[in-house]
């Protein structure tokens, strides 16, 4: 059974009507199929709708969605094969975040990203997509390979911020992140970013450095969680419960984000969201990767090394 | 205990009044009340001892200004990109005026300064955190001139020293001001390429965005006592987790401890140590 969302309320309502029809004609061995069908038709009409206007906290909530697939949902999904690696030979494994390489059709990639988990006991396991030092590291070790062996690297990127527990300070937290972002910007070898689900600023961006920057439809990509900017801002009168003003001042839904040209491509989303059709969401995924690893290994590698760098280099404003 | 607790606050209100009292027609600026112990401290003496309280040690805070003339040879100076400016790139509620009243707090366009120097009579170029221009946050303006700075000092192959702080990424300019992560590290990364050396000093607070991005990724890292490093701040941490941190926490010294910065210098003693390193790494 689906979890509604708040602004899914109308959808809710009517699939208990459906539901609720379905049950009691098939009890009284009725048939109005024609009429369960009609109303079919309208549930999808006014899902529609309500996906043509979604606000950017809308999105917020889509991409935290409890069903919505994680990485390894994609990962078994979109490659014929995939073997994991574990840990990053300094300290330990970390579970928010899973690494390995595997087959994109034919071609061997490197696949690193944040993996939340699905029922309580995984979320905590995985510290609910909060990577960790060790996390970052076994990403960047993967990513290694990956240069190495000549393979693409692919990340998935879904993830509400990185753990910022003393543990994750001892160890080095802000150097983990910063030495990828480092490592990842002169990678000589491609990196197809996709953000799958919520793109938790630093943390994210530590895996989030590469050639082709990609959105799903109704994930989202910020500096900071909506609640936490209304709490800090006087601007919002330090409320959190205007996290939804606050989400739609940070422009953080992926039209928005590609708009002020930080994301390069949007990937449309089955109606109702991914995790209405977990399937779909990833062939689409699948056909885009392969496209632009196509175009991508065409370039030499000073070429998509300068490409990359000057990406990166042009986002800012300023002036005198 | 809730009425030793009323006696308590009770004394404290008390002693509000007496002490506006006694400082009523002083100079605002001839007492500095210390952070860190809350002593009285005479400003021509904190002066002196460069913003170091004398009774407890604490390191106040500089501004660019104070800091570039605490480490460079004397007049040796030269800033770039002065009037460099955000555009507010997400037209972001209260950011313009928030902009204007900091220009003026500060006389600084935003919360980067940059330019070249000579420290021990070596040509180095020089980024310097104004932290209070909106705490030291990093927009697409620190951004810039921290690629800039960089870039030019592979060009120049002269050093690139950073003077470190702030509270993190911007909110204001939202998931531009997080891209300024990734490209002040790239470029951190091309200067790593060329060989050219990068010497950062942390300064109280240098956390988040900042510190998770190209500071502490710099080859030397000397660090001030007592400032808060870390990817969050003790507050915050304390918050968010629900748990009591140990003092110290996220501290200068817990980053040498644990092996993420190589020294813990007092305020005085840094510009000799970068007079040294600058006669080393030639």
């Amino acid at each position: 059974m689906n979890r509604w969302l708040p602004f899914e309320e109308p959808l809710r309502e009517l699939e208990e009507q459906i539901v609720e029809l379905e049950r009691y004609t098939a009890a009284k061995g009725m048939n109005r199929s024609r009429e369960i069908a009609a109303l079919r038709t309208r549930q999808e009409e006014l899902t529609r709708e309500i996906f043509s206007r979604l606000s950017p906290w809308d999105n917020v909530q889509l991409a935290r969605h409890p069903e919505r697939p994680y990485a390894l949902d994609y990962v078994s999904a979109v490659l014929a094969d995939f073997v994991e690696i574990h840990g990053d030979r300094r300290f330990g494994d970390d579970p928010a975040v899973i690494a390995g390489m595997g087959l994109l059709e034919e071609r061997p990639v490197v696949v690193v990203g944040h993996q939340k988990g699905r029922d309580l006991k995984e979320r905590q396991a995985r510290n609910f997509g909060s990577a960790r030092p060790e996390g970052y590291r076994k990403a960047l070790r993967a990513m290694k390979l990956g240069e190495k062996l000549g393979y693409p690297v692919i990340s998935f990127v879904d993830t509400p911020a990185a753990d910022s527990r003393p543990e994750s300070e001892e160890r080095g937290i802000c150097e983990s992140i910063g030495r990828n972002l480092a490592e990842m910007s002169t990678l000589r070898t491609p990196v197809l970013v996709v953000i799958i689900g919520e793109g938790g600023s630093g943390g994210a961006i530590a895996l989030a450095l590469g050639d082709w920057i990609m959105m799903l439809e109704h994930s989202v990509y910020s500096v900071i969680p909506p609640e936490s900017c209304a709490v800090i801002l006087s601007a919002f009168d330090r409320d959190a419960s205007r996290g939804p003003e606050a989400a739609a001042a940070l422009r953080l839904s992926a039209r928005q984000t590609q708009e002020l040209g930080v994301v390069d491509e949007v990937l449309d989303e089955p109606l109702g969201g991914a995790h209405r059709n977990p399937d779909a969401m990833a062939s689409i995924i699948k056909e885009t990767l392969i496209e632009r690893l196509d175009g991508l290994c065409q370039l030499d590698t000073e070429e998509l090394l300068q490409r990359r760098y000057e990406k990166f280099r042009r986002i800012g404003s300023f002036g005198t | 205990m809730p009425s030793k607790a009323k006696k308590a606050s009770a004394r404290k209100t008390a002693k509000a009044p007496l002490r506006e009292r006694v400082m009523k027609g002083v100079p605002d600026d001839l007492w500095v009340k210390c952070t860190g112990c809350s002593t009285m401290l005479y400003s021509k003496e904190l002066e002196q001892s460069l913003k170091v309280c004398q009774k407890c040690g604490y390191h106040l805070r500089l501004s660019a200004e104070e800091r570039i003339r605490l480490l460079v040879d004397e007049g040796s100076f030269q800033e770039r990109d002065t009037d460099l400016t955000t555009q507010d790139p997400l037209s972001f509620p209260s950011y313009k005026k928030d902009i204007a009243r900091y220009r003026k707090q500060t006389g600084c366009a935003d919360s980067m300064v940059w330019g070249e120097a000579t420290i021990g009579e070596r040509a180095i170029i020089l980024g310097v955190s104004e932290f209070g221009f909106m705490g030291g946050s990093m927009g697409s303006v620190m951004g810039e001139k921290v690629v800039r700075a960089a870039e030019e000092a592979a060009i120049k192959r002269q050093p690139l020293v950073l003077v470190c702080s702030g509270g993190g990424a911007r909110m204001h300019e939202g998931i531009i001001s997080l891209m300024q992560m990734a490209r002040t590290t790239a470029a951190m990364a091309r200067l790593a390429d060329a060989k050219v050396p990068y010497i950062a000093i942390f300064a109280d607070p240098m956390l988040a965005g900042i510190a998770a991005s190209f500071a502490f990724i710099a080859d030397i890292i000397i660090a001030e006592p007592g400032a808060i490093v870390g990817f969050a701040g003790p507050r915050v941490v304390e918050q968010a987790y629900r748990i009591k941190l140990p003092p110290g926490s996220m501290t200068a010294e817990f980053h040498l401890a644990h092996g993420m910065v190589d020294m813990v210098l007092a305020r005085r003693e840094i510009r000799p140590m970068l007079v040294r390193l600058m006669n080393i790494l030639r």
